[in-house]
């Protein structure tokens, strides 16, 4: 990474930069955060959309890694935090006992999230990468569908004699004492909230952490090569299969972190929650941020989640307004005469439209 | 025979799919976009030919035709505010858009009609009659034929009249229909109102078989008839057809003989695989990329 920015050292600056500016605006935006908890200036709904915007900003992220870098239009991205949030609630559950500090079961839960989020991207990733653009893009809906049926259907509970399992009917009777971690269609209830803000930042840095590493390293040179231009990667010797799975893991296991942590900041979460229209959501985050823009996506996802949230006076007319202010961006940034007029308003200094 | 039931119920089903998957076919075919506020224009056509039947107690043919007419008016409106502004930009933002206007739909729906789901009157006859051991609703039967009318005539459409060569021309090549003389932003207007109106007649369908109607009810038979329509090969009319009774087929039987509450990923399930076998579906056409 050091000596590729030696050789390209103005791109090298640039991209060092701009990697730069989005850790610093994630510790900025901690600070300034802590100080108005801190100082108690912040009312108690911005409180509650704290930890569920980190989560948002890490899944995103991910998906970032996905569409953006990757460039493999995925729809099922919230099938992987569904994974990954069960996951964690789970083991959660079951550590309960044994490891009672909040801070540490959290960070267990969110490696073993993470872990099983990738393991099931490698295997969806099998199939999926086989195909190309618009059918891929609805195997990925499609197994975000059969993820949600899953969980749906699934129970497991833990008592004296250790874990039960059952598919569709709740089969097992639980020992007195015993605790049901997930109830079919009901979810997992009586969660113990143990995810906090700070733990959420920590989370998104190592996010953008892992992402620029994979991104301006070899690997993701070669990933980027293969969104280009598939057929002239091939012939250079990229494995394209390999370098594209790379994407999707990492995406898939970021996800799971994220759901991890969504999942231990609520007592209860049904499995509807992580359904399409989650998906389409943090697409929506990716693509108002900029494809391959990881700052546009942390800002573009705070935004989106708040602007709701501020346009709350407008009671049953916000998410209205929230379609057309879509509606428009989409207008606005296409718009090409629109966007030269923008960039000679800035001659030279505008890096270029979304 | 339990099976002939379900296999009709299934056909009637899919052929609802059929309606909707040709509306997403065809814009695919011919605008090369995921319309995935095509759900919604159902959702819309189902209100007004609600309103149309309550409100102002139309008789039931000229209830569909209002509900035909005000979707097609919606579709080439929505075509023209905000799709066609987004005829060269990359895809990902006209999907976007299209999400765009999905919202806007439904919420628009909940603010003029409010969120509660409101029974839709059956105009279609209740009875039923026997074939064989089976006994099989009219409505069903009325469902089946109206997709196989609506094939028949789009077919012939498609391939009879001027428009339609017009239409296959945009599909293979916009530039290339440019140049012989087609107004190819009509096309695509002309595109979106048949969509449209296909939609309008879905929503009367799905409406009559599972009677409520609410803003977010176009949102899963949207996505099923999209799946159908990838089932069937993207862009393909016959591809849709036969994706959307095939999906149909699939969920009752999956419902009846394996369980109901896994019969959505069952249905995805054989999606998957036959994407595995067929990378474009079952009549996709297989582009070869040339270097």
């Amino acid at each position: 990474m050091k000596e590729k920015s030696s050789i390209f050292s103005r791109f090298g600056d640039k991209q060092h930069r701009g990697r730069l500016m989005s850790f610093v605006l994630v510790i900025i935006a901690y600070i300034a955060v802590e100080v108005l908890v801190k100082t108690g200036n912040l009312g108690s709904m911005f409180s509650s959309l704290l930890v569920p915007i980190t989560c948002y900003v890490v899944a995103a992220i991910g998906l970032n890694l996905n569409v953006g870098i990757s460039g493999e239009l995925n729809l099922g991205q919230a099938g992987f935090m569904s994974v990954g949030a069960f996951c964690g609630i789970c083991v959660s559950g079951i550590l309960a006992g044994s490891v009672t500090a909040g801070i540490p079961r959290l960070i267990i839960a969110i490696i073993c999230g993470a872990v099983l989020a990738a393991v099931f991207g490698f295997l969806i990733g099998i199939p999926v990468l086989k195909l190309q653009g618009d059918y891929l893009a609805i195997v990925t809906l499609a197994f975000g569908q059969i993820i949600k049926s899953i969980f749906m259907n699934a129970y497991i509970g833990i008592d004296t004699d250790g874990l039960h399992f059952s598919f569709v009917e709740s089969t097992f009777k639980l020992q007195p004492g015993g605790k049901m971690l997930l109830n079919g269609p009901m979810g997992a209830t009586g969660t113990q909230k143990i995810a906090n803000f700070t733990i959420g930042t920590i989370l998104v840095i190592v996010a953008l952490f892992v992402v620029y590493n994979l991104m301006f390293s070899r690997s993701g040179r070669a990933i980027m090569a293969a969104r280009d231009n598939r057929i002239a990667a091939e012939s250079v010797g990229i494995p394209i299969s390999r370098t594209k799975m790379l994407a999707f893991v990492t995406s898939a296991a970021l996800a799971g972190a994220a759901g991890a942590l969504y999942g231990l900041n609520y007592s209860t979460l049904v499995p509807n929650k992580f359904d399409f229209n989650t998906s389409i959501l943090i697409l929506v985050y990716v693509v108002l941020g900029g494809l391959g823009n990881m700052t546009g996506t942390i800002i573009s996802t705070v935004v989106l989640i708040l602007l709701p949230e501020l346009l709350r006076s407008l009671q049953d007319y916000r998410m209205l307004i929230y379609a057309v202010v879509l509606i428009v961006i989409m207008l606005v940034t296409n718009n090409e005469w629109l966007m030269t007029k923008w960039k000679s308003l800035f001659a030279g200094k505008a890096k270029g439209g979304a | 025979m339990q099976f002939l039931s379900y296999l009709i119920n299934g056909l009637g089903l899919g052929s609802v799919y059929a309606i909707i998957a040709l509306g997403y076919t065809m814009v695919y075919g011919i605008a090369k976009m995921l319309n995935f506020a095509h759900g919604d224009i159902i959702m819309v056509g189902a209100y007004i030919a609600f309103f149309a039947l309550t409100k102002y107690a139309l008789p039931f043919p000229l209830a569909v035709l209002t509900a035909v007419v005000v979707c097609t008016v919606l579709g080439v409106l929505i075509e023209r505010l905000a799709y066609k502004p987004l005829r060269q930009a990359p895809s990902l933002a006209v999907l976007i858009t299209a999400i765009g206007v999905s919202y806007f739909l439904q919420n628009g729906a909940q603010i003029l009609w409010s969120s509660s789901s409101k029974v839709f009157p059956s105009a279609i006859s209740t009875g039923s009659i026997s074939l064989g051991s089976a006994s099989v609703s009219y409505l069903t039967l009325i469902t089946i034929a109206t997709c196989i009318a609506v094939m028949i005539c789009l077919t012939l459409f498609i391939n009879r009249t001027k428009t339609g060569s017009a239409m296959r021309a945009c599909s293979e090549d916009k530039g290339a229909s440019m140049l012989m003389g087609i107004n190819v932003n009509m096309i695509i207007s002309i595109t979106f109102a048949i969509g449209s109106g296909l939609a309008a007649i879905a929503s009367v369908l799905l409406a009559s078989t599972y009677p409520s109607v609410y803003p977010t009810m176009g949102s899963m038979p949207g996505i099923k008839a999209f799946t159908a329509a990838v089932f069937g090969g993207i862009g393909s009319i016959p591809g849709a057809f036969i994706g959307g009774l095939l999906l149909g087929i699939i969920e009752i039987f999956a419902k009846a003989y394996i369980s109901t509450q896994l019969s959505d990923a069952i249905v995805f399930g054989v999606l998957i695989v036959i994407l595995l076998i067929k990378p474009t579906g079952l009549l996709g056409k297989k582009i070869n990329v040339k270097v």
